[in-house]
């Protein structure tokens, strides 16, 4: 069904539906994960992809609003070398994989987890004291990231009204009342 | 019953996949981001696998290092993407040439 998912994300004439796709080979593959006993990386595979980055794509598939006809005009030319380059890849990965494997011992699938063991809490307590410095470099890539994409997508528009608080606390009273002193007038 | 073996052997069957999907969708910007996440999801594979059938914890926090620098690059991607299309009205990697001389 990953397969299936992925393959669908790559022939789907309509992006949106290459969204929706990968949303379903991101989902398959965290079913994959709970299997594997990595629970936290599994929720955090459809909370933040799942929830995040996938809004974020879909958002920006539908505000682009492309012309996809065009888009898919080369399709059928690059198909053969993209299909070509897929199978030699999937044949090495098989000869090392598959074939070479074939008279060593395997691994054997560990024994499951007791039930009140806590992946999150394990997988904590190697975050926080081995990979502290790398985690404190991620957090960093996460804020340059913040950081770019709002400088990125901001932009001033020309016709905007906009206040400049600068030049509105510096300004002269002088240069904008003048006080005329003239007689009262008398009847 | 499934090996390390199975697994690797879907994760590079996915990996095969994302790359024959950067071949075909060469035009459109979008697939191609959906692609690169698709491959790192094949690595992360690997990674989830080996950590599990190694009993080691480490594998798992590179997965989620890998992941944190994915969510980055997908938001810089896509922001960059967002410029492109406002100034040129086009995400197709063939049209920007601008540089050639």
């Amino acid at each position: 069904m990953l397969i299936g998912a992925a393959i669908g994300v790559i022939v789907a004439r309509n992006p949106v539906h290459s969204v929706m796709f990968l949303v379903l080979a991101f989902f398959t593959s965290a079913v994959l994960w709970l299997l594997l006993e990595a629970e936290f990386l599994a929720m955090i595979l459809v909370l933040v992809y799942v929830g995040a980055v996938m809004v974020l794509f879909l958002f920006v598939v539908m505000m682009l609003d492309i012309d996809t006809t065009t888009m898919r005009s080369h399709f059928m030319r690059y198909a053969p070398v993209g299909i070509f380059v897929a199978a030699i890849s999937v044949a090495e990965v098989w000869s090392v994989v598959w074939l070479r494997s074939q008279g060593l011992p395997t691994l054997v699938r560990p024994e499951a987890a007791p039930a009140d063991y806590s992946n999150t809490k394990a997988l904590g307590e190697v975050l926080y004291t081995e990979h502290v410095y790398a985690f404190e470099l991620a957090s960093f890539i996460l804020l340059l990231a913040i950081i770019a994409a709002i400088v990125l997508t901001m932009r001033r528009r020309p016709g905007l009204k906009v206040q400049d608080i600068g030049k509105q606390v510096s300004v002269n009273p002088a240069d904008r009342v003048r006080i005329v002193k003239m007689q009262a007038e008398k009847d | 019953m499934l090996t390390l073996t199975h697994f690797l052997m879907l994760s590079g069957v996915l990996f095969a996949i994302s790359i024959a999907g950067i071949f075909i969708n060469r035009k459109n910007m979008i697939l191609l981001l959906m692609c690169i996440e698709l491959l790192l999801l094949a690595v992360n594979f690997n990674f989830v696998a080996f950590s599990h059938f190694l009993g080691n914890a480490d594998g798992q926090i590179f997965v989620f290092f890998i992941l944190t620098v994915a969510a980055a690059e997908a938001a810089i991607g896509l922001a960059i993407l967002v410029v492109l299309f406002r100034t040129r009205a086009s995400i197709n990697v063939e049209d920007m040439d601008s540089m050639k001389g």
